[in-house]
C-alpha cells in the first residue's frame, strides 16, 4: 500500500512539468482568450472594461465582413486539400512504382515540404512578381501568355496563386501518408486480381483505393484543419488583397487585433475559428470511425 | 574641520558621479526600427555607436519590415519589451489612447521646436499633446526619369496632373513606355499615402479642421476617378495594384516608368547605379498640382516614442534625443532629410542630401497633408484601402465606395 503511494507521488512528480507547461502554454491561453470575447478589453473603446456576453459573438456571425471572410476560407481551404490530397495521391502511386531514378525521386520529393513558409512564400511572391517574374517569363516565352501579367494583384487570380504555393510546399507531406500506406498492401493480392483478368485501372478502383480510405481520411482531416487556420502564406503573399480577395478570417483577426487594437472582436474571431475547427475534426472523427464500423 | 567638511563633499560629489555614471552604463535600452525607407540600418546602427560612446548607454536595436513595427509595438509596449520605437506619423493617436507610450510634451517643448519643421512636430501630436521625437522627416515627392522624357520631346517639368497625363499619353503613343506612371496601390497603407498626396492636390481630405470626416467630398471623388482613369487608360502600370514603395523604385530603377510617387530615399536608389539602370536620368521634383492646389504630398513623418512600459524614460529620452539632433541628422542626410529647418543651408547636408532634394523639399514641405490623426484611423485604412482598390479594379464607383467609407467613418469616430 505504501508503495503504491509512493509510486503515486513519483509518478506525480515525473508530470508536474509537463502539466505545468500544458496549462500555462494551453489552458491559460484557453480561458484568457474566452474572457476577452466576453468582456470588453478593447483599448480604444468607450466601453472598455464592460460585460459583453455573446454581442461580440453575435455581431461577427451577422458582419457581411464575417460571412465573406469565412466564403474565402471555406474556399481555400476545400480547394487547396482536394488538390493536395489528389495530386498527392498520383504522386504517391508514381513513386511506388519500380523504374530507374525512383529512389532519387522519392528522396528529393521531401524538399518542398522541409522549406519553411516564409521562404515557401516570398519565393513564389518573387516568382509571380508581375514586372520580372520568371512564370510570367516563362509564359511569355512559351507563348502562353502575350505579355506579363499581375498574378497577386489581380483578385481572380490571386487565391489561386496562394492556392498552388501551399499545395507545391505541402504535397509532399500527403505524398508521404500515402506511400506508406501503399507499402502495406499486399502485392499477391495485385497479382491475383490480374491474374482474374483486372486491369490497372480496375486494380486501383477496387484494391487500392478501398485500402487507402483510411490514409485518405486522414490526409483530408489533418490538411482541413490546417488550412482553414492558415495565415502564414496570406501574409506574405499577398496581405489580404487586392480589394479584400484574399481576406481570410485568420487574417482578419489578425488585422482587428495588430491594426484596430480590437483585441476582443479579436478574441471572438479566434474562438469562432476554433470552433469551425473543433465541428469539422468531429465530423471525420465521425466519418473514420464509421469506416471502421 | 573646514578641510574634513570640503573633503568629505568632494567625496560625496566623487561617489554620486560614479555611481550616476555606474547606472548610466549599466543601462541597456531595447530600440526598435524599420529596415525599409529613411535611414538606413547602417546608419541607426553607426549613430547607436556613437550614442554609446558618448554615454556609456548600452542599446540593442532591432530592424523589422514596416508592416512588422506595429504588431511588435502592440505586443510589447505595456510590459517595456521595448523602450524607445519608431512609429508612423498615423499610430501616436491610437498609440497616446490606449496608454502604449508616454506623453513628452514637456521634453519636446524644451526643445528649440521653432527650427523644427511643423510636419515633423505634426507627425507626434494628438490633441495638443506630444507623444514622440520627431526624427524621420519625409514626405513623398514625384521621381521623373527625364531621359525617357527627352525621348518624346518634351523638355518641361510637369507642374500639374494634367501636364503630366499629356506627357504621359506622348510617352506612350511613340512607344517609348508602355505604361508611363508606377504608382503603390497595393492593399497597403501605401495607397492612402498616394490617395492622400492626389486627394489634396484636387483640393480634398479626409477629415475637416475638426477632425470630422470628409471621406465622399467632391475633390476626393474627382481625385479617386482620376485614380482610376490613369489604370483604365493604360497610363498608370496595371502591376501597380500589387506595388509597395520597394516596387515602384524597382519600376522605375528598371527604366519602365517614366513617373513615380515615392520617398525621399528613391532619390539616392535611383542614382545608384549598383541597383539602377537609370542613374543619373532621373529627376526629383515637387508633386504635381490642379487648379485647385499647386501641389499636395503626404505627410510620412516617423516620431521615435518611449513605450509606457520602459523603465529608464530619461535614458530613452536621452537616445532619442541623440539621434535626432543636429549633429547626427547632418552626418546622415542622404537617405532622410533633418527635421531642423536651419540645417537646409548647411553645405555639408546639401553635398549629401543632394541639392535637387533639398531644393524640392523647400517647395514640398510648403503643400504636407496629414492623413487623420484620429485613434480609429488604422481600422478606417484598412477598409479605404480594399475600397479604393476596389475603385481602382472597376468593380465600384469612386462615389459608392466613398459614401460607404463615409459612413463607417462617421460610425468609428462615435464609437
Amino acid at each position: 500500500m505504501r508503495l503504491r503511494k509512493e509510486e503515486e507521488r513519483y509518478a506525480l512528480k515525473l508530470i508536474t512539468p509537463s502539466m505545468i507547461v500544458v496549462f500555462g502554454v494551453i489552458i491559460v491561453p484557453i480561458i484568457t482568450t474566452l474572457i476577452y470575447s466576453i468582456v470588453n478589453i478593447d483599448p480604444l473603446s468607450s466601453h472598455k472594461g464592460e460585460f459583453a456576453g455573446l454581442s461580440f459573438y453575435i455581431k461577427a456571425v451577422t458582419s457581411r465582413t464575417f460571412r465573406e471572410d469565412l466564403g474565402r476560407t471555406l474556399y481555400f481551404t476545400i480547394a487547396s486539400t482536394a488538390i493536395e490530397t489528389v495530386a498527392g495521391l498520383l504522386v504517391a502511386l508514381l513513386l511506388n512504382q519500380k523504374f530507374p531514378g525512383v529512389r532519387f525521386l522519392r528522396s528529393i520529393i521531401i524538399i518542398p515540404w522541409a522549406i519553411p513558409t516564409v521562404v515557401n512564400g516570398s519565393l513564389w511572391k518573387l516568382m509571380l512578381n508581375g514586372e520580372y517574374g520568371v512564370i510570367n517569363a516563362l509564359l511569355v516565352r512559351f507563348h502562353l501568355i502575350s505579355g506579363y501579367q499581375s498574378w497577386l494583384g489581380n483578385p481572380k487570380t490571386a487565391m489561386w496563386c496562394i492556392i498552388i504555393a501551399d499545395t507545391w510546399k505541402m504535397t509532399p507531406l500527403a505524398v508521404i501518408f500515402f506511400m506508406a500506406a501503399l507499402q502495406g498492401i499486399d502485392s499477391s493480392i495485385y497479382e491475383a486480381a490480374r491474374v482474374d483478368g483486372a486491369g490497372a485501372f480496375r486494380s486501383f478502383w477496387a484494391i487500392t483505393l478501398p485500402a487507402l480510405r483510411p490514409t485518405i481520411m486522414v490526409v483530408v482531416v489533418m490538411r482541413t484543419v490546417e488550412k482553414f487556420k492558415a495565415f502564414d502564406i496570406f501574409y506574405l503573399m499577398t496581405k489580404g488583397g487586392p480589394a479584400n480577395s484574399t481576406k481570410t478570417l485568420m487574417y482578419d483577426t489578425y488585422l482587428q487585433a495588430f491594426t484596430n487594437l480590437k483585441y476582443s472582436e479579436a478574441a471572438t474571431y479566434a474562438y469562432l475559428i476554433a470552433l469551425v475547427v473543433a465541428l469539422l475534426t468531429l465530423l471525420y472523427v465521425r466519418l473514420m470511425k464509421r469506416e471502421e464500423a | 574641520m573646514k578641510k574634513g567638511l570640503i573633503f568629505t563633499l568632494v567625496s560625496c560629489a566623487a561617489a554620486i558621479m560614479l555611481s550616476a555614471s555606474a547606472y548610466a552604463e549599466d543601462v541597456t535600452l531595447n530600440a526598435l526600427f524599420m529596415k525599409q525607407a529613411g535611414y538606413s540600418e547602417e546608419d541607426v546602427t553607426a549613430m547607436t555607436q556613437a550614442f554609446t560612446e558618448s554615454t556609456g548607454i548600452q542599446v540593442n536595436p532591432t530592424f523589422v519590415a514596416y508592416e512588422e513595427l506595429a504588431p511588435k509595438i502592440l505586443t510589447s509596449a505595456s510590459s517595456g519589451g521595448y523602450d524607445v520605437i519608431l512609429g508612423d506619423c498615423i499610430w501616436p493617436a491610437q498609440f497616446a489612447k490606449a496608454g502604449l507610450v508616454l506623453d513628452v510634451t514637456d521634453r519636446v517643448e524644451a526643445l528649440d521646436v521653432d527650427d523644427i519643421y511643423q510636419g515633423a512636430l505634426d507627425a507626434t501630436r494628438y490633441e495638443g499633446r506630444y507623444y514622440g521625437m520627431p526624427w524621420l522627416n519625409d514626405v513623398k515627392y514625384m521621381f521623373v526619369n527625364m531621359e525617357l522624357l527627352k525621348q518624346a520631346g518634351i523638355e518641361e517639368i510637369p507642374t500639374t496632373w494634367d501636364m503630366l497625363i499629356e506627357d504621359a499619353k506622348a510617352v506612350k503613343e511613340q512607344g517609348i513606355c508602355e505604361y508611363p506612371i508606377a504608382a503603390c496601390y497595393a492593399q497597403a497603407e501605401c495607397l492612402i499615402c498616394d490617395y492622400t498626396c492626389i486627394a489634396g492636390a484636387f483640393g480634398g481630405a479626409f477629415v475637416d479642421e475638426n477632425n470630422n470626416p470628409t471621406l465622399n467630398s467632391e475633390e476626393n471623388v474627382a481625385a479617386l476617378d482620376f485614380m482610376a482613369s490613369t489604370l483604365s487608360d493604360g497610363l498608370c502600370n496595371p502591376k501597380s495594384l500589387e506595388m509597395i514603395e520597394d516596387d515602384v523604385l524597382s519600376t522605375f530603377a528598371a527604366g519602365n516608368a517614366v513617373f513615380a510617387i515615392n520617398w525621399t530615399y528613391q532619390y539616392a536608389a535611383m542614382n545608384d547605379e549598383s541597383q539602377s539602370s537609370v542613374a543619373g536620368q532621373g529627376e526629383i521634383i515637387p508633386i504635381p498640382g490642379t487648379d485647385k492646389a499647386a501641389s499636395a504630398t503626404v505627410n510620412g513623418g516617423m516620431p521615435l516614442m518611449i513605450t509606457a512600459g520602459c523603465q529608464h524614460p530619461d535614458e530613452a529620452w536621452e537616445y532619442m534625443e541623440f539621434l535626432a539632433s543636429k549633429e547626427m541628422q547632418a552626418e546622415y542626410c542622404a537617405n532622410a532629410l533633418p527635421i531642423w529647418k536651419s540645417l537646409y543651408t548647411d553645405e555639408g547636408v546639401i553635398e549629401k542630401a543632394g541639392a535637387e532634394v533639398v531644393a524640392a523639399s523647400q517647395t514640398q514641405f510648403e503643400f504636407i497633408v496629414n492623413r487623420p490623426m484620429v485613434p480609429y484611423y488604422n481600422e478606417l485604412s484598412t477598409s479605404m484601402q480594399s475600397e479604393i482598390q476596389r475603385v481602382l479594379l472597376g468593380e465600384l464607383s469612386a462615389q459608392e465606395a466613398l459614401d460607404g467609407l463615409q459612413e463607417l467613418a462617421l460610425e468609428l469616430a462615435e464609437s
